[in-house]
């Protein structure tokens, strides 16, 4: 089965060939089922895989599908890596890929461009497999591209809106500024190692220095800056709002941005030999979690919220990356595909719902009126929280008992942040689902539950929210932690706990305590008091002022970087553009012009002039021919 | 000496022929008598060739002669159809009528 992994990323492709070019002639109802029936082969085909992957003794397949690059010494097959770690990566993809096609055939059908929504969806999932499969670093750059690619399609989907364009090509640019890192990582993997399949540059590692290792390993994360929005590089992230929810849903969960962590568990042999590279991607994954976990706590658009927090999410993600837990990392990266899945579907439910309005101040007891997604809702916002013994417990607590393990301050910040996400998911639930209606008449009477397509994502993403975090059970619980077992052939260099039993049970009660107190903070402002946030004009503090802007991060990219760039741009327009280049070739225009209309005097058209012209032409060359 | 006559009367015959034949190109009009005097011109080197072909008892440029001589008839065909196509169109072969390129 394992030799059939190629098919994997081809059901996709070929879902996507066949909505590109015949999807404006089918039916709406053909043109989800190819989409969604070519994402559940591959999910088929994935389970397969991974189950026979789990019986045999070999963990790492290498299925070479075909000669890609071969020129001099560069040598670049296409083949592509099955091992525990892909093979999870494909379940979630595709799994929860699919869950969003269905999703997507509910929430698009009134959408004019659905075939062409479905096309994207495709080729996302297969860039994604792509990039998750390959066995060098060029296949990843490839899906790394393709996946830059189509989310610029599906943020800017609705391109007669000129607000979303932008939003797409903002979302294009950083992640161009992030791919040009990762690029440069990939050429000097090659110089250095002179090869870029995975094993073979693994195996090498220890033996180059380690600085040049450093050098990599930062250039790698510059490439997940950009894809998994970290700072600097994070502001693409909440703007791809823009695009339709379930495209929110697949960029934030199963796709997109758990690529920039795919990349560093993938080539974690780096981070652990270098400390300086580790400790950059600690430092930055824990600032950002605690930046974009702020930001989320004034925000009032129900879809801003939770993309500050999946920002603020991969930020803990890359702290225990940056720390060393990499299989805690993966897990945390499963469960928060389950639960942001979830919350980003539920949140497209009660969007749609309330007929397209995604401010949560004119929002409201809706918990009555759509009772499945207020329910799945709530479970996914527990499991986001933080509580037990829902997913989003186990995953974060891992991060953070190895991040208190490696460094008590890291550790305080990412306890703020994993006590601020608690307070901020629940102002959403408490703002959106209790207290009074706040929306208008018609949306009132409009208020329905969603169709089955999409409520029967939204349970299964709660199950899996509920119970995935049995995947990893905590080693001193006595229970096997299957991610950590899973991931040991991947994981180079182990780096294994050794805080005592004790240590564990209070940094988990800490947690559980901290989560509930800022709950309870968060009912208490939000459901008693029915505090609801100011509007728009509205005089606000200072410093809460300038978080509801964002800290003002875009004004400040503005300033810092596209004025001066426009400035110079302008300049080198005026001199350079108009002086320069455009007066050399208008020069050369002219000179051609005058010189013609010159010489055109001699052309009379008539033959006998031609004639005399030659003859004394050639009498001339015969004596210059004598007379020399 | 070819049969008793000096080659610079060959030479003279055929550049006096030569200079005919390229005053006439420069000075007439007539797309025909321009077209002859080609000709001449052509025949005058043949004739040169011929001579100078004898004197070094040399078959080669008798050779030649039969090439220019068959390529000449080609082009009379071709030219003549030409001129025959003009004069259809434009019912004259002057050649400072046929003046239409310069504008």
């Amino acid at each position: 089965m394992i030799k059939l992994i190629g098919l994997v990323p081809l059901f996709p492709l070929i879902g996507f060939l066949i909505n590109g070019f015949f999807g404006k002639k089918m039916s709406k109802g053909l043109s989800g089922i190819i989409a969604s029936v070519s994402i559940l082969a591959s999910f088929v085909l994935s389970v397969l895989i991974f189950v026979e992957l789990n019986g045999s003794e070999n963990k790492s397949h290498i299925v070479n599908l075909f000669s890609w690059i071969n020129s001099g010494s560069l040598i670049i097959p296409f083949e592509l890596l099955v091992d525990p770690l892909s093979s999870l990566f494909l379940l979630i993809i595709t799994g929860i890929g699919f869950l969003i096609h269905v999703y997507s055939t509910g929430y698009m059908h009134d959408d004019e461009g659905f075939s062409r929504f479905f096309t994207y969806l495709n080729l996302f999932i297969f860039f994604m497999l792509l990039l998750v499969l390959g066995n060098n670093y060029l296949i990843m750059f490839v899906g790394w591209e393709g996946v830059g690619l189509c989310s610029y399609l599906l943020i800017g989907f609705w391109f007669k809106n000129t607000a979303y364009n932008n939003a797409a090509r903002k979302a294009f640019v950083m992640n161009r500024i992030g791919d040009l890192g990762f690029l440069l990582g990939i050429i000097l993997v090659f110089v250095t190692f002179g090869s870029i399949s995975y094993n073979e540059i693994f195996a090498k590692a220890g033996t180059v220095s380690t600085s040049t290792i450093t050098c990599i390993a930062l250039l790698l994360f510059v490439g997940a800056m950009g894809k998994s929005a970290q700072i600097p590089l994070y502001t693409w992230l909440p703007d791809a709002m823009a695009g339709p929810t379930p495209v929110s849903a697949l960029i934030h969960a199963a796709t997109m941005v758990t690529a920039g962590i795919y990349m560093i568990v993938r080539s974690n042999i780096f981070y652990s030999i270098s400390e300086v590279a580790a400790d950059t991607v600690a430092i930055v994954g824990v600032i950002t979690a605690l930046f974009a976990a702020t930001i989320g706590l004034f925000q009032n658009d129900i879809k801003k919220i939770l993309a500050y927090s999946t920002v603020s999410q991969l930020g803990l993600m890359f702290l225990g990356l940056g720390v060393g837990a990499y299989s805690s990392s993966v897990f945390h990266v499963t469960t928060h595909a389950f639960f942001k899945a979830l919350l980003f579907l539920g949140a497209g439910s009660v969007i749609h719902a309330m007929g397209g309005e995604q401010d949560i101040r004119k929002m409201g007891g809706l918990s009555g009126k759509i009772k499945i997604t207020f329910i799945t809702m709530m479970l996914g916002t527990i499991a986001i929280s933080g509580l037990p013994p829902f997913s989003g417990f186990f995953s974060k607590d891992e991060i953070l008992a190895h991040t208190y393990e490696h460094n008590k301050v890291l550790w305080i910040l990412g306890m703020i942040t994993s006590m601020l996400t608690a307070f901020y998911v629940f102002r959403l639930i408490f703002l959106t689902f209790f207290g009074k209606f706040r929306g208008t008449h018609e949306q009132e009477h409009h208020l329905h539950e969603s169709p089955p397509s999409m409520t029967f994502p939204l349970i299964v993403l709660a199950i899996l929210s509920v119970v995935g975090g049995a995947l990893g059970l905590p080693e001193f619980w006595h229970m096997p932690n299957w991610m950590a077992n899973n991931l040991e052939t991947v994981i180079i260099r182990k780096n294994p706990s050794t805080l005592s039993h004790d240590t564990e049970w209070s940094l988990m009660i800490i947690a559980v305590l901290g989560a509930a107190a800022t709950i309870y903070a968060a009912y208490a402002i939000y459901r008693q008091r029915h505090i609801i946030p100011l509007n728009e004009g509205d005089k606000m503090p200072a410093l809460q002022k300038t978080i509801y802007n964002k800290y003002y991060v875009d004004e400040i990219y503005d300033a810092v970087i596209r004025k001066p760039l426009d400035i110079l741009s302008e300049a080198f327009h005026k001199f350079f553009d108009i002086q320069i280049i455009d007066g050399l070739v208008n020069g050369v225009g002219a000179a051609v012009k005058g010189l013609g209309s010159g010489i055109r005097l001699i052309q009379t058209g008539n033959i006998g002039f031609y004639i005399i012209s030659m003859v004394i032409g050639i009498v001339f060359i015969l004596l210059l021919t004598f007379l020399i | 000496m070819i049969n008793g006559i000096s080659i610079n009367y060959y030479l003279l015959l055929s550049a006096v022929l030569f200079i005919i034949g390229a005053v006439g190109v420069m000075a007439r009009r007539n797309s025909i008598i321009i077209f002859m005097c080609i000709e001449l011109m052509l025949n005058a080197v043949n004739l040169l060739l011929v001579a100078f072909s004898t004197l070094h008892a040399d078959a080669n440029g008798q050779v030649f002669v039969f090439f220019i001589m068959a390529v000449a008839a080609a082009e009379v065909a071709v030219g003549l159809a030409i001129l025959s196509m003009i004069y259809r169109n434009v019912k004259t072969i002057d050649t400072d009528v046929l003046s239409n390129l310069k504008n």
